[in-house]
């Protein structure tokens, strides 16, 4: 994370150059709640990340990769979308 | 008809670090409708209000793709400035690519407050997507009413008061004011109907003209819900029919969600705090009742003008 | 070539010259004639202009800023209440460091309202980041209007350049236009600090900040028009060599060896000029400062000039209702509070509304201003 610029270090008219600076706000230190991901039940249909307001479900080349703790905000919608039938993520309390 | 495997092969044009609450449906909305443009090239736009505040905080912008915030009135004004930019340098040849333009815009910045802009911008033809994320009240401000904000609904500039249970208006119907404007294409929409949202804006890029479409996103904090249910809020919003979910294309109307079960307005009422003293008290009755009769009455008018040659 | 043109006409001729990539504007009196006169040059092929017939200024606003921000040559024109409603988005252009140029036919602000002219409508804005220049004929608006755009580009500050109301904006005058292509030539394309639709440097333009970057982004815009003067100097001096003709920040009229004179903008320089030689006829040793830019403000220039006066009128044609003195009087005595030689300043303000001012009335001025004192602080001329 890059210190705070003087004035002087400033673009020319207030503009955002540096599209890739939002990933140093790490916003899975404001969970209360914690996604657990079970692998193993998943079967990648991928309604919990197209669901994700964060984009914080990892999915490659079309499988499910699990959850970026790092930006994941515990919200549980993944949880609540996720099918009843196959109920691969579970809400628990996030510990500290 | 989309496919959730081929859409996660597109670039996430809205990166994860922005600071929506937990749950928010406007962040949920960008998203997806940004993951529906694949490959396309978009210039974004916004206003003023919640996506704003928590997508651009200096040094931080979530979004991926360039992206102008003016004022809060002026999302349609300024993308229209964009688009003339454009339409300029492709005339004389130095712009080679075809740029997609998408404004953005909450019901305060497209209903209210920037609705001028909006019916200028669109009346002037230029080629653009406006996409109002559309929360039912001024929500970055601390939840205030708007003209979107439902009849019953409490606001703290519409709070359920012992005179007053709450907005005294329906809703303004916005797509209907679009299509007044003999727009090419406008649909209604929300985040629960992924397919039906993304196929929405593949439809609304490819028309040669400005494009309107209207998502409902659910804010847990508005609403009075936790963010867990923000999806499912959406889902019952089609299916008590509350957010009748239909497009406008080159005329006629098309209802494109017809609910297997059409729920009684309660459903979509009950899981929320701003509607829940419709239930605790006598005169909230009589609200709902309204509420229904309206949905119901907006139902039926829709279904009778369909595949009718609706414009001039 | 020489034209016989209204202030309007050689306005919207100078934007044909200049042959902006976007102009999006909204009519209203006394500038609707600038707006209309350019669609009938977009209309007839005259210029590649996108031009964009906005539902209001407000919007008229967005759109420039849109489009500056986005690789093009921007321009509007407005007035009065067009301006007023453009108010909020004057800043924001100012803090994105776009250079838009805007034509301006001065006047009055209502309540009640008042299509004649006045400086209330570019001096409200005095705060918002513009550049603002003010004309004393028409030659002088076509001429500053050239100028601006490359002061505004140079500078990346946008600029409004104003013609008074209907005085200059309607009435004909002389005026000599140089050629197309020269004009084209001097001012060379538009060079952004950045673009929007730069795909290969995708970019966020207009940012929230928090406590920690607000005014460090005001810092920079500040330093920007602090550094605006000798690039407004360097701008005419180029404009004299490529074109003839020569402009100044302050221009003085007979101050030689003037005991007293007076400070004023604009088209009213024109009747002091007469007062100024009716009186020297007389003997009487009075001047005339005429003050071109008002933004940034030449402080400098404006406290070694006046330091020398034993009394410099300061006339305001416009009022900030401060219960005090006029704007431009405001900033006048700012600039000469450290001077080592003070004059007495005399506060007047005059022609709101479009009140008529005759070489009369500015005689009147300048005997006063030669006695060195008058009675109120404040004297409001011509009102009944």
């Amino acid at each position: 994370m890059e210190a705070k610029r003087s004035w002087k270090d400033l673009p020319c008219g207030a503009i955002i150059e540096d599209l890739k600076a939002v990933l140093d706000n790490k916003t899975g230190a404001w969970r209360a709640m914690r996604p657990i991901w079970h692998a193993d039940k998943c079967i990648s249909c991928l309604t919990c990340w197209i669901y994700c307001p964060e984009g914080a479900i990892i999915v490659k080349d079309g499988k499910n990769q699990g959850i970026d703790y790092d930006y994941c905000k515990g919200c549980g919608i993944c949880a609540e979308v996720c099918p009843k039938k196959v109920h691969a993520i579970d809400m628990v309390k996030e510990e500290k | 008809m989309a496919s959730l495997k081929k859409l996660s092969q597109n670039s996430e044009l809205f990166s994860r670090g922005h600071r929506a609450c937990a749950g928010c449906g406007e962040a949920l909305a960008v998203r997806q409708v940004l993951l529906a443009t694949g490959g396309q090239k978009v210039v974004a736009i916004m206003p003023t209000g919640c996506l704003e505040i928590f997508s651009s905080i200096y040094p931080h912008s979530a979004w991926q793709v360039p992206m102008i915030h003016t004022a809060f009135e002026t999302s349609a004004s300024t993308a229209s400035g964009v688009e003339s930019a454009y339409r300029f340098h492709k005339k004389m040849g130095r712009i080679k690519e075809d740029l997609r333009f998408i404004a953005f815009g909450g019901d305060g910045g497209t209903y209210d407050i920037g609705f001028q802009a909006l019916s200028g911008a669109v009346e002037r033809g230029h080629r653009f997507l406006y996409v109002c994320t559309d929360n039912e009240g001024y929500m970055n401000t601390g939840i205030q009413r708007s003209s979107a904000t439902p009849m019953g609904a409490h606001t703290t500039t519409s709070p359920a008061g012992s005179k007053i249970p709450g907005k005294r208006q329906h809703r303004k119907d916005i797509v209907e004011i679009m299509i007044a404007h003999d727009i090419a294409y406008a649909g209604q929409t929300t985040i629960a109907l992924w397919n039906d949202l993304v196929t929405k804006v593949q439809k609304a890029l490819a028309v040669d003209g400005p494009a309107f479409l209207n998502v409902l996103v659910p804010c847990p904090l508005g609403w009075g819900h936790p963010g867990a249910a923000t999806v499912t809020v959406s889902k019952l919003a089609a299916d008590t029919c509350f957010w009748p979910v239909y497009e406008f294309e080159n005329g006629r109307y098309k209802v494109n969600y017809e609910p297997k079960e059409k729920l009684p307005v309660e459903e979509f009422l009950k899981p929320q705090g701003r509607f829940r003293h419709l239930f605790t008290r006598p005169e909230g009755k009589a609200v709902i009742a309204e509420l229904q009769r309206h949905i119901d009455a907006k139902w039926s008018l829709l279904h009778n003008k369909q595949d009718k040659l609706c414009t001039p | 070539m020489i034209l016989a043109k209204t202030g309007n006409e050689a306005m919207a001729y100078a934007m044909r010259q200049i042959n902006p990539d976007v102009v999006a504007a909204y009519p209203i009196t006394p500038s609707t004639e600038i707006v209309q006169i350019f669609s009938n040059y977009v209309h007839d092929g005259l210029v590649d202009t996108e031009f964009v017939a906005v539902e209001s200024e407000h919007s008229a606003m967005a759109a420039c800023i849109g489009s500056a921000a986005s690789g093009c040559r921007t321009m509007t024109a407005t007035a009065s209440q067009g301006l007023a409603l453009m108010h909020e988005m004057l800043f924001i252009a100012g803090g994105l460091r776009l250079p838009i140029v805007v034509a301006i036919a001065s006047r009055s602000l209502s309540s009640p309202l008042n299509i004649h002219a006045d400086h209330s409508d570019s001096l409200a804005s005095r705060d918002s980041g513009w550049m603002q220049f003010f004309c004393e004929t028409v030659e002088e608006g076509y001429d500053t209007l050239i100028q601006a755009v490359k002061m505004a580009e140079r500078t990346s500050l946008p600029a409004i350049v104003a013609i008074d109301g209907f005085i200059l904006s309607h009435c004909m005058e002389r005026l000599e236009v140089f050629d197309d292509r020269k004009v084209r030539d001097w001012l060379g394309p538009y060079k952004p600090n950045w673009n929007l639709l730069d795909l290969d440097r995708p970019i966020l333009v207009g940012p929230a900040t928090l406590q920690d970057y607000y005014f460090e982004f005001k810092r920079s815009q500040i330093e920007g028009m602090n550094r605006a003067l000798p690039v407004i100097q360097e701008v005419m001096k180029d404009f004299r060599e490529a074109f003839g003709r020569s402009y100044d920040v302050i221009e003085e009229y007979r101050c030689e060896d003037a005991k007293a004179v007076v400070l004023l903008m604009g088209s009213a320089c024109g009747d002091v000029r007469a007062a100024v030689d009716a009186l020297r006829k007389q003997g009487k040793k009075v001047g005339m400062v005429k003050l071109r830019v008002f933004r940034p403000l030449p402080h400098g220039l404006l406290r070694a000039a006046l330091g020398r006066f034993e009394c410099v009128g300061v006339m305001d044609r416009a009022d900030s209702v401060n219960s005090f003195v006029g704007p431009l009087y405001n900033e006048v005595a700012a600039s000469l509070y450290d001077a080592p030689r003070k004059p007495t300043l005399l506060s007047y303000v005059f022609g709101l509304g479009g009140k008529e001012f005759t070489p009369d009335d500015a005689a009147g001025i300048l005997e006063q201003v030669l006695a060195g004192k008058k009675d109120e602080q404040v004297t409001y001329v011509g009102v009944r």
